[in-house]
This record gives structure tokens, sequence and C-alpha cells, in this order.
């Protein structure tokens, strides 16, 4: 849950990373972590296994930028991935504002990939809160790969969209980050859906990092205004 | 907070810090902490949730406080109306029992506090809305 402190002139956010094992969701926190100014962010907490692999979360502040004179600080967190650390998982996801669907691009973990969205709207059910409605942005990750499937098959597995139901909001609407797309749009069947801003990334480089950041970003910032 | 300067005066503990359930930073008192309070808090939530679970696993509601001891620091960690941690940071020249025993009454006022204050933030809902209206500029910030 957001939290506005008067005092100290500063709205913060929870911005969570979720995905498969091995997605890429720490490499995205890392690359922020070593690309923003240094007095703009905090320390990057990582508890994890001896083997890198995410035990309970990443953890990193950053400073987005001032908006009616209030700093805007993002707090990210990622979760493990590991099918077994639901329970740690789920934890994280407590009053999160946004969230980033990291997606494995590889061919061999659209399994995984489908499987980590299934959790994520089951944990998500469990609070009570509806992910159709809040700041939701899928990153399509390591597209660097021989073996990386093509968007379309990722987009019809992992981001179908949702189906809009009041009248008043069917419309197209267009992607703004992908010319000749829409994110809310009638499909053939008549049913009118929205689908999630989707991006493409190659993490290792940092490729489409910010991007993904900014926009997850952004969509979490306009549900305050 | 008055309470909280007593308490530390009281009990020779060295700091004492107020982390709200989401992992900020809300108050801290007495000595000012040398090391990183974001991840201080973040890490103290997540803490007490981890905790709350494995409470719950072996039949518990919830474990009202915890205790962490080191060779010199140690801290001690306690619920306050399920909505904040009290953390209170101690060495060698006070003992757990003394913290313990000198923090009670402290946590009962808080608890007071924070029930009522939360109650006043349901009762009154909306918080002047800062962000109204500030689509544009938010756009802009992220061009
Ligand atoms: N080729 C390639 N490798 C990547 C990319 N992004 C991440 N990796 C590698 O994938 C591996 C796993 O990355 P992590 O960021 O640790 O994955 P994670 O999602 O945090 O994994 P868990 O913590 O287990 O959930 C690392 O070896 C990364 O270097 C990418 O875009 N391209
Ligand atoms: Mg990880």
């Amino acid at each position: 849950m957001s939290m506005i402190n008067y005092a100290a002139r500063e709205i913060s956010c929870k911005i969570v990373y979720y995905g498969p094992g091995l997605g890429g969701k720490t490499t995205n926190l890392e690359h922020v972590y070593g690309r923003v100014q240094p007095n703009t962010r905090g320390k990057l907490i990582s508890l994890a296994t001896e083997t890198e692999r995410t035990l309970f979360f990443d953890f990193l502040p950053v400073d987005l930028g001032t908006i009616r004179g209030f700093k805007t600080r993002f707090h990210l967190y990622t979760v493990p991935g590991q099918v077994y650390y639901n329970a740690s998982r789920k934890l994280i996801l407590k009053s999160v504002d946004g969230i980033v669907f990291v997606a494995d691009s590889q061919v061999e973990r659209m399994e995984a990939n489908q499987e980590a969205m299934q959790n994520l709207y089951e944990n998500m059910q469990e609070y009570g809160y509806d992910l159709s409605t809040m700041p939701f942005v899928i990153q399509y990750n390591k597209r660097d790969l021989p073996n990386a499937a093509p968007l379309p098959e990722l987009q019809a597995a992992l981001n179908p969209g949702f189906e809009v139901f009041e009248t008043q909001r069917q419309r197209i609407a267009p992607d703004p980050y992908h010319a000749g797309e829409n994110l809310i749009d009638q499909i053939p069947t008549g049913e009118w859906v929205e689908r999630a801003p989707y991006f493409e990334a190659v993490a290792v480089t940092g490729d489409g990092v910010f991007d993904t950041l900014k926009a997850v970003s952004k969509l979490v910032l306009k549900t305050l205004a | 907070m008055r309470s909280l300067q007593q308490f530390l005066y009281d009990s020779n503990a060295r700091c004492a810090m107020l982390v709200d359930r989401s992992g900020q930073l809300v108050a801290t008192v007495g000595e000012q902490p040398r090391f990183d309070a974001t991840s201080f808090a973040t890490l103290t939530a997540a803490d007490f949730s981890a905790n709350d679970q494995l409470a719950r696993l072996i039949g518990e509601t919830e474990f009202s406080s915890l205790f962490h001891q080191g060779e010199q620091e140690s801290m001690y960690l306690v619920d306050i109306a399920r909505r904040v941690i009290l953390v209170v940071l101690f060495d060698n020249r006070t003992t757990l029992g003394l913290v313990r025993l000198k923090v009670k009454g402290t946590v009962e006022e808080l608890a007071r506090l924070f029930t009522a204050m939360f109650q006043r933030a349901r009762d009154t809902k909306h918080q002047p809305n800062i962000l109204a209206g500030a689509e544009d500029e938010i756009d802009r910030l992220f061009r």
C-alpha cells in the first residue's frame, strides 16, 4: 500500500517483480542498482541461497523523481521464483501497489511461465487483490537467446487479456509502447479485452529494464492521481 | 514518544525504532543508528512476517515478540497492536530481562495510541489527494 509521508514530503510505493525461477527478476534489480545515481537509491538487499537463487526476496529502494513537491520513492522487491518457496512469495505480495511479471522467453520455460502466472493470480486472490485493476506489466526477458519463443506466442499464452465489462471502457485504447497495437480491443468473438502493457528485455545488458520499471511506476502513480 | 525516551533511560537500551508492518520506518528514538535504516526496517518487517507464519505452523496465532542475541549488540522486537513493530537495540550495558520488564508499559501505551490513530484514519477515510490532477506531471516525469 502506498504511503504518503507529509513531513518528509515523500510518497512510497511497493513494486513486486514476480515470475518463474531463473527468469531474471534479480538481474532486473541489479541493473537498476548499477545504473541510477547512488544518491537516489538505497542498498540492494538480497536474501539468497549460496547459489544466488532468491530465498526470500531482494529489495531496492529508488527515487524516481519529484511530483507536486513530493519525492517518489519506489520499493522494488523480487520474489523467489522456485515453486516450493510459495509461502515467502505470498508474504512479499502483501500491500503491493504494482506488479512486473518477468517471463523467461525460452521455449522450454513456457510451462514454468504459465505456472508462475497462475500462482500469481491465486496468491493475489487470497489477499483479495484484483490483478485486472492493479498496475501490472509483463516483461518478456532473455530476448537475446536463440531459443526465445516468438512474441505472439508469449502474448497468447501469458497475456490474453482480462475481459472488460464496463460499457464506457469498451473502446479501443492504443498501446503507447507499440505502434499499431492496442491494449483494449475487441476480439473476434465479440468480447472486449484489456491486455497488460508488455516489454521485451535482455536484463543482463539492461535492455528494456528501465522501460519496464518506468511503465509500472507511472501506472502506480496514476492510481493515486 | 516521551514514553519511549523514558523507556530508553530506564532500561539503558541504546535505541528504539518503530517500523510499520509493511517495512516503512516510522520513528527512531535514542542514538541515531549508523546502519542503513531503510534496509533495517524492511528486514524487520520481513523477519516478523516470516515468524508469524512459523507461529501459525506450530499452532500459535503469533509470536508477539522476538529476540536476537549477538555478542555485543542484541535486539528485541515487540508487536504493537498488530500494526507496528517496536525494535529495541541494546548492548552489554543492560540485559534482556530489564529491557523486557521496562518495555511493557510503553508497549501498552503505544498500542492504545496506534489503535486510536488507525481508528481515526479509518473514520476520516479520505486523505487529501495530493496527486489529484497530476497526470501531466506524471507523464512528463516518465517520458
Ligand atoms: N541470456 C540471458 N540471461 C539472462 C537474462 N537475464 C537474466 N539472465 C541470467 O539468468 C540467470 C537467472 O537470473 P536471476 O535474475 O537470478 O533470476 P531470478 O528470476 O531472480 O531467479 P530466482 O531468484 O530463482 O527466482 C542468471 O544467470 C542471469 O545472468 C537475459 O536477458 N539473457
Ligand atoms: Mg532472484
